[in-house]
């Protein structure tokens, strides 16, 4: 879905967990799952502090 | 009808020949018979129809006072009982195209006669009213408007005459997104596979499907301190309190909902859900952070690494979503937000 925002010019967009959990992956542990979640986060934070 | 079609011709200060921008502000006027490019108007017209007057306005008297230029120049049209109005070319020109969209528009629905504009495709007046009245495509040039004004003049008097109108491309009129039903020759596939051979020869197809044109949205400026920003999370992926009260589409969305989040450390499953057509939601619906990640978005709240988290998550099932309508509910969530105070968005898709 990347290239389709970047085309309607929503360009900072990164990619997600996946389809179904944009944010999580059902596949880890609670734990490891939360970290994920954080990590995908905090690059998003990042990315809305970008010159794009 | 088989007598003469009378027009009304509707043109600006410039073309009417009153003068440039500096006569930009003078108010509605009419005169009997053509001015400047109804010339050309009249022997496009030829036997078929006759400029039985023109009127005119100033670009920013029109601009400024638009329904009180509107009510006067149909109250001076009527005197001459037109059968058309022909508004322009008014090529690049956006005060212009706007002026020759709105009198038309009007002209169609106050007096029930048919209107016809030109403009340029990307002139502003043209997307504000390319739905609602024939738009001849005049393109940006003044240079064609000879030929801009022969195929005004061709079409309005066949929608006079109820004659049957022709597509886009033949009569050159921007398409209003009306959808026919005609009989072809061939079959689907077979035309799939004649497009798809003249394609690698290198020959000339055309698609039967216009691609969608998106607008592009300018992006923001980037967000300055982190720790003073106020983000907001937004999802295309169908978020609902639990029983969806505001009953939002799963798919084909035309609404969206604003769920309350204040307090809130974490979405539980049995209070949240996700309804969307265009994937498997059970994944989300065991924990809805994973589709929008409220309990990580606590976490960096309390640690400071952002200012605040806004108080509400605004959803919406964006499967099989129409442009028109997700350009909308994406436009009234901005609205809101920026009203809010809020500096940054994390929108999750799915």
């Amino acid at each position: 879905m990347i290239p389709v925002a970047k085309e309607v010019g929503s360009l900072r967009a990164i990619a997600s967990g996946g389809i179904v959990s944009p944010t999580g992956n059902a596949e880890l542990s609670p734990d490891k799952e939360k970290q994920f979640r954080r990590e995908l986060i905090l690059r998003a934070l990042d990315t809305l502090q970008q010159t794009v | 009808m088989n007598r003469k079609v009378r027009v009304v011709h509707y043109l600006n200060q410039f073309f009417a020949q009153i003068g440039g921008e500096d006569k930009a502000d003078v108010g509605p006027q009419v005169k009997a018979g053509l001015i400047g490019p109804g010339r050309a108007l009249q022997q496009a017209l030829g036997e078929n129809g006759e400029i039985v007057a023109t009127i005119f306005c100033g670009d920013n008297y029109f601009a400024e006072h638009q329904e009180q230029a509107i009510d006067q120049l149909i109250q001076q049209m009527t005197e001459y009982k037109p059968d058309l109005l022909v508004a322009g070319p008014a090529f690049e020109s956006g005060r212009y195209g706007i002026a020759c969209g709105a009198i038309c528009r009007a002209t169609q629905e106050r007096l029930n006669i048919v209107a016809v504009a030109g403009m340029d495709e990307d002139n502003v007046g043209a997307s504000l009213y390319r739905k609602h009245i024939y738009i001849i495509d005049s393109g940006a040039s003044i240079a064609k408007m000879v030929p801009t004004l022969q195929k005004m003049a061709a079409l309005g008097v066949k929608l006079v005459r109820r004659d049957a109108i022709g597509k886009p491309e033949s009569e050159g009129y921007l398409a209003r997104g009306i959808k026919h039903n005609e009989f072809a020759a061939k079959p689907p596939a077979e035309r799939a596979v004649d497009m798809l051979l003249n394609k690698l020869r290198g020959e000339q197809f055309n698609s039967e499907i216009a691609a969608p044109k998106f607008a592009s949205a300018k992006p923001a400026a980037p967000l300055g301190d982190l720790s003073s920003a106020v983000i907001a999370l937004v999802t295309d992926g169908g978020l609902v309190l639990e029983g969806n009260p505001d009953n939002i589409e799963p798919g084909r969305p035309t609404r969206f909902t604003t769920i309350p989040i204040s307090g809130v450390e974490s979405l539980d499953a049995d209070k949240y859900d996700a309804v969307h057509s265009g994937y498997d939601t059970a994944i989300a619906n065991r924990d809805p952070n994973r589709l929008v990640p409220l309990d990580t978005m606590r976490d960096l709240e309390r640690e400071g690494v952002i200012g605040k988290l806004h108080e509400f998550v605004h959803s919406t099932g964006g499967a099989h979503a129409a442009v028109d309508n997700a350009t909308n509910i994406g436009q009234a969530i901005a609205a809101r937000l920026k009203a809010a105070g809020v500096t940054g968005v994390i929108l999750t898709s799915t």
